[in-house]
C-alpha cells in the first residue's frame, strides 16, 4: 500500500485525527494516572483513591482542578523563557510522535452516520515512510524538555536531574536504535504500517518469535525512554527530590506528566505493532480489540514493574546500556544479517 | 501477625530466617558470571510474581491492609496510655476513688488537682478532681499507684479538642452510671497482675 498518495488523506481528515489524538490521548493520560495509583496501591495491598466519586474515579477531575488552579511559580533566578517552554517541549513532542503511529486498522465510517458516512479512514494521521525513525526521533527530542527544564531553573536538584537526563539519553538511545535495526532488516521498511502487514495472519507470524532478543532490548530501552522505574533517574524523589521537575508547579508540572504518559502509550503501541502482530485480526478476535488488549498489557507491565523492581543508579544504567545491551544488540543484528543472507 | 506475636519482644523466639546472600565477586570473570547467572535465573520474574500475588491477595483474598481510619479503627494495645478513665464499683455504682491523694502526690508533672471533704455521713468524698492534660505526660504513674484501681488509662486516644477541659473533669472521666454494665476491668498499666490471687497472704489477726 503506497499510503503517501492515498486520495483519502485530506487535510481535513488529518486535522480531525490530530484533534482526536490530542483529546483522547490526554484523556487516557489523565486516566492513566488513576490506573497507576490504583494498581500500585493494590500491589502494595492498599486501596488507592477511593473517596472522590465512585471507586475514586473523579480523582482525575480533582487532580485536574488542582493542577489548573495551582499558582504557577517561576523561580527568581530561573531563565524565564526556557523555564516556560520546557514542559511544552515534552508534551508537544510526545503528541507529535503519536502522529505516525498506527493504532487501529483502516475502516469505513458506517453509512448511517450523517455527512461523514461511507468515508474511508486510514487510521493513522501521517503514514510517512520513515515512521519509526520519526517516532523515535520525536521521543528523543522530548528529552530536551527535562534537559532544558533542569538547567533553566537555577536549582541544584534540577541540574543533577538534567545531567542525568543527558547520560540516560546517551545510553539508551543507542540501544533503541540498534535493537529495532534487526526487525527493520527483516521487514525491509521503516513504516509501521508495513511492519503490521508483515505480521498478518496467525500469531506465529509475530516478529517476537523471530526477534526475541530485539523485543527484550526494545522494551528495556522503552522503559528508559519513558523514564519509568527502574530507569527513573531523572526525578527519583529519594535521591534528587524531583530532579528536573523540582521547581515546577501547576499546569507546567502537569504537562511533563501528560508527556510522560503519552510516551508510555507510544512505547506500548510501538511494542505491540512492531513485535506482537499489531492490529491484525487474531482468529476470531477483531484487530482493533486485540491491539487495545496488547497496549493495555504493556501499560500494565510498566506499572507492574514500577511496583516490583528497585530503580538503578546512573552508573548502573550506563553500564547496562553500553556494556550489556549494546553488544547484545550488535550480535543480534549480526546473526540476523547472516541468517538473512543464507 | 497477631497482636500477641507482635508484642513478643523476646529475641530468639521468633521464626527468623537467614537470607542466603552470595559474596560479591572480586574478579572480572566472577562479575561476568554473576551477571550471566542473574540474567538467566529469572530473579526479576520472581519479583514480578510477588507483587502480582499480593495484588491477587488484596483484591480476591480479602487481605487489604488499609484501615479507613475515621470510619474503622484498629484495636489499641492494653498497655497504651491514653486519656484516663475513672472507674466505678460494679456493685454499688459508686465511684471507686477513695480520695487518698496518692495519685496527686506521685504525679511527676503535678497536673492532678483534687480536693476532698466530709459528706453528710461523715464519709470522705471527692469534691474536686481534675487532670490538666496540657501538662500530663501520660507516664501512667497515677494508674500504677492507685490502690483502688480507680484511675486507669482508657482507650480515648483521639485527644484533639477545642478545650483541654473537655477531657479533664472528674465527671468526664467517670464511667457514666448507665454504662456501668459495659465498664471493663482494666488490664493495662497498673492493673492487677494475672497471678495476683496467688500472691495474697492471709493477714494474721490473732497473735
Ligand atoms: S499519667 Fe503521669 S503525668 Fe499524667 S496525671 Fe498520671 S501521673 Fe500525672
Ligand atoms: S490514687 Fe486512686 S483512690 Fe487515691 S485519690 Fe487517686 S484516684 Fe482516688
Amino acid at each position: 500500500m503506497d499510503a503517501t498518495v492515498l486520495p483519502e488523506v485530506t487535510s481535513l481528515g488529518v486535522v480531525i485525527k490530530a484533534i482526536i489524538i490530542l483529546t483522547i490521548i490526554s484523556a487516557i493520560a489523565g486516566f492513566g494516572t488513576y490506573i497507576e495509583r490504583k494498581i500500585l496501591a493494590f500491589m502494595q495491598r492498599r486501596l488507592g483513591p477511593t473517596h472522590v466519586g465512585p471507586f475514586g474515579l473523579l480523582q482525575i477531575a480533582a487532580d485536574g482542578i488542582k493542577l489548573f488552579t495551582q499558582e504557577d511559580i517561576i523561580p527568581q533566578n530561573a531563565n524565564k523563557l526556557i523555564f516556560q517552554i520546557a514542559p511544552a517541549i515534552t508534551a508537544a513532542t510526545a503528541f507529535i510522535a503519536l502522529a505516525s503511529v498506527p493504532v487501529f486498522p483502516d475502516f469505513i465510517i458506517p453509512e448511517f452516520i450523517p455527512i461523514l458516512g461511507g468515508t474511508f479512514v486510514p487510521s493513522i494521521a501521517a503514514d510517512i515512510n520513515v515512521g519509526i525513525l520519526f517516532v523515535l526521533g520525536m521521543m528523543a527530542a522530548g528529552l530536551y524538555g527535562p534537559l532544558l527544564a533542569g538547567m533553566a531553573q537555577a536549582n541544584k536538584w534540577g541540574i543533577i536531574g538534567s545531567a542525568r537526563t543527558a547520560i540516560q539519553f546517551l545510553s539508551y538511545e543507542v540501544v533503541t536504535g540498534l535493537s529495532i535495526l534487526a526487525p527493520i532488516m527483516l521487514v525491509g521498511s521503516l513504516s509501521l504500517v508495513d511492519f503490521n502487514e508483515y505480521q498478518a495472519g496467525e500469531f506465529t507470524e509475530w516478529l517476537i518469535w523471530q526477534q526475541p532478543v530485539a523485543f527484550v532490548l526494545f522494551l528495556i530501552a522503552g522503559f528508559a525512554e519513558t523514564n519509568r522505574t527502574p530507569f527513573d533517574l531523572l526525578e527519583h524523589e529519594a535521591e534528587v527530590i524531583s530532579g528536573y521537575a523540582t521547581e515546577y508547579s501547576g499546569m507546567r508540572w502537569g504537562m511533563f506528566f501528560i508527556g510522560e504518559y503519552a510516551n508510555m502509550i507510544t512505547v506500548a503501541i510501538l511494542a505491540s505493532v512492531m513485535f506482537l502482530g499489531g492490529y491484525n485480526d487474531l482468529g476470531f478476535i477483531a484487530g482493533w480489540f486485540i491491539i487495545i488488549l496488547k497496549i493495555s498489557f504493556f501499560f500494565f507491565l510498566m506499572l507492574w514493574v514500577r511496583a516490583s523492581w528497585p530503580h538503578i543508579r546512573p552508573d548502573q544504567l550506563m553500564w547496562l546500556c553500553w556494556k550489556v545491551l549494546m553488544p547484545l544488540a550488535l550480535v543480534n543484528i549480526l546473526i540476523t544479517a547472516i541468517v538473512m543472507m543464507i | 501477625m497477631s497482636l500477641e506475636e507482635f508484642k513478643n519482644r523476646n529475641v530468639g523466639e521468633q521464626s527468623y530466617r537467614m537470607l542466603d546472600l552470595e559474596h560479591t565477586p572480586e574478579t572480572g570473570l566472577g562479575k561476568f558470571g554473576q551477571v550471566a547467572k542473574r540474567t538467566v535465573k529469572g530473579e526479576l520474574f520472581v519479583g514480578l510474581w510477588v507483587t502480582l500475588r499480593e495484588m491477587k491477595n488484596a483484591l480476591f483474598g480479602g487481605k487489604m491492609h488499609t484501615i479507613k481510619y475515621p470510619l474503622e479503627k484498629l484495636p489499641i494495645s492494653p498497655r497504651y496510655r491514653a486519656i484516663h478513665d475513672m472507674l466505678r464499683l460494679l456493685e454499688s455504682g459508686h465511684y471507686r476513688c477513695i480520695g487518698c491523694g496518692l495519685c496527686e502526690k506521685i504525679c511527676i508533672s503535678d497536673c492532678i488537682k483534687m480536693d476532698t471533704r466530709y459528706d453528710e455521713n461523715q464519709r470522705k468524698e471527692v469534691s474536686e478532681y481534675t487532670i490538666n492534660f496540657g501538662r500530663c505526660i501520660f507516664c501512667g504513674y497515677c494508674a500504677e499507684v492507685c490502690p483502688e484501681l480507680a484511675i486507669v488509662h482508657g482507650g480515648r486516644y483521639e485527644t484533639a479538642s477545642e478545650q483541654r477541659a473537655s477531657f479533664s473533669l472528674f465527671e468526664d472521666m467517670l464511667t457514666p452510671i448507665d454504662a456501668l454494665k459495659q465498664q471493663k476491668e482494666f488490664d493495662g498499666f497498673g492493673a492487677v497482675s494475672p497471678n495476683a490471687d496467688e500472691n495474697i497472704k492471709k493477714t494474721p489477726l490473732a497473735y
